[in-house]
């Protein structure tokens, strides 16, 4: 696989993602204004979202129930996901092509993105 | 205010500003941030949270048009963001030790750098004597399509690169913003990359920089989805837009007004971060 070739499958594969995660978005985004549309907007005090919001099998389980808070949170995991699928596939690339420097640098990449995404925090 | 009414201000305040970050070049989530905290009295943390996923939309939906292009490096791109993902780890977990009365100064000075450097020409591309061994090992140098074909570029101060690129990473990890004039700095004035390189290759960074605290945040609970939705949908739509409208349009004039306009929301930012009681 040439590098221009994977940059082209690469942008496909993010032009993918995001429109997938904005589509997800804009679903759970219709529900939550029908939904709550009524109540008060209030974002001047910070707190941090409940649990459920948090956690992947928080937002999983949510979103098959069909909260919409859930569902949004669902579309914006998606679209984190993307960058992330990006790299892995770089990786997937890099192997094929059998560029060890590129398939370590990608690896830690991947890693550190992993790390950010599953480990929990606080 | 009833949810009802505020969606749409946000949708609206949330297009025009990845409409003017799309035209400037500066992203949407420089702008987003103070116009929400100032503009609506959201809590920063909310702001910066929601900005965040908004600029993983808009670097990923940019992507497809640039590669068509082909002027970003993938190896570049790649080698620099192991310390601009690292940089946005750091960021991210400063960002919960760090007040945001100091937050907000901080964006402040980073605006008014942003509004500085929007008032600037591109660059012409420089080129400078001498060889890196450490870009050459890693295969940085490549091509470019230029008028005459295409045109054959080396890599500089790769060391000195990779450091900017670690500071750049972590503001973003920081202030939730896509740092993008910070990279193209490190990539074009340090390492000496052709600037529409540059430019492409840090467009191309940016998601995945933002991807790696954006779950740190997520898992936070700094990510509102009612307040993240409009954010991210209105980014997304404006930035689209003002790609595809001002492609080859003559922007000097709103660059100025843009710039002015950055500048005023910096020292707001300042001066409501030590307004604020710490």
């Amino acid at each position: 696989m040439t590098d221009q070739r994977m940059e082209k499958i690469i942008g496909i594969l993010l032009r993918t993602g995001v429109m997938l995660a904005a589509a997800v978005v804009f679903a759970g985004g219709v529900g939550y204004l029908i939904r709550q549309g009524h109540e008060k907007a209030a974002y001047a005090t910070f707190h941090a979202e409940p649990q459920i919001l948090r956690t992947l099998p928080g937002i999983a389980s949510g979103a098959a129930h069909l909260s919409w808070h859930a569902v949004i949170q669902l579309g914006l995991l998606i679209l984190i996901a993307t960058p992330i699928a990006r790299v892995a596939f770089a990786l997937v690339a890099f192997a094929l092509e059998r560029d060890r420097v590129y398939v370590v640098v990608t690896s830690i990449v991947l890693a550190v993105l992993l790390y950010g995404l599953f480990a929990p925090h606080s | 205010m009833t949810i009802l009414e505020f969606t749409p201000i946000v949708f609206l305040i949330s297009i025009v500003a990845g409409f003017l970050g799309a035209l400037t070049g500066l992203g949407g989530g420089v702008i987003v941030t103070p116009a929400l905290t100032l503009l609506l009295g959201v809590d920063l943390r909310y702001a910066i949270g929601a900005s965040l996923v908004s600029v993983i939309a808009t670097s990923s939906g940019a992507a497809a048009a640039y590669v068509r292009e082909g002027y970003s490096n993938v190896r570049i791109g790649m080698f620099l963001e192991v310390a601009t993902t690292l940089g946005a780890l750091a960021g991210a977990y400063l960002s919960a030790r760090v007040p945001t009365s100091a937050l907000a100064v901080i964006f402040g000075l980073v605006l008014l750098h942003s509004a500085w450097q929007s008032t600037r020409k591109p660059p012409a591309d420089q080129r400078g004597d001498g060889e890196d061994r450490l870009a050459h090992a890693l295969k940085l140098p490549s091509t470019y399509p230029t008028a005459e074909g295409p045109t054959h570029y080396d890599v500089r101060h790769v060391k000195t690169g990779f450091g900017l690129m670690f500071g750049a990473g972590t503001l973003s990890g920081l202030l939730g913003i896509g740092s993008g004039a910070l990279k193209v700095i490190a990539m074009d004035r340090a390492m000496r990359i052709p600037f529409k390189v540059s430019t492409t290759t840090s467009n191309f960074m940016i998601g995945v920089t933002a991807a790696a605290s954006a779950g740190i945040y997520l898992s936070r609970g700094y990510i509102d989805p009612g307040l993240a939705m409009p954010v991210m949908l209105g980014v997304l739509a404006g930035s689209l837009l003002g790609a595809r409208l001002l492609a080859g349009a003559r922007t000097d004039v709103l660059r100025w007004v843009f710039a002015g306009v950055v500048a005023l929301m910096a020292v707001e930012m300042i001066w409501s971060g030590f307004g604020k009681k710490v």
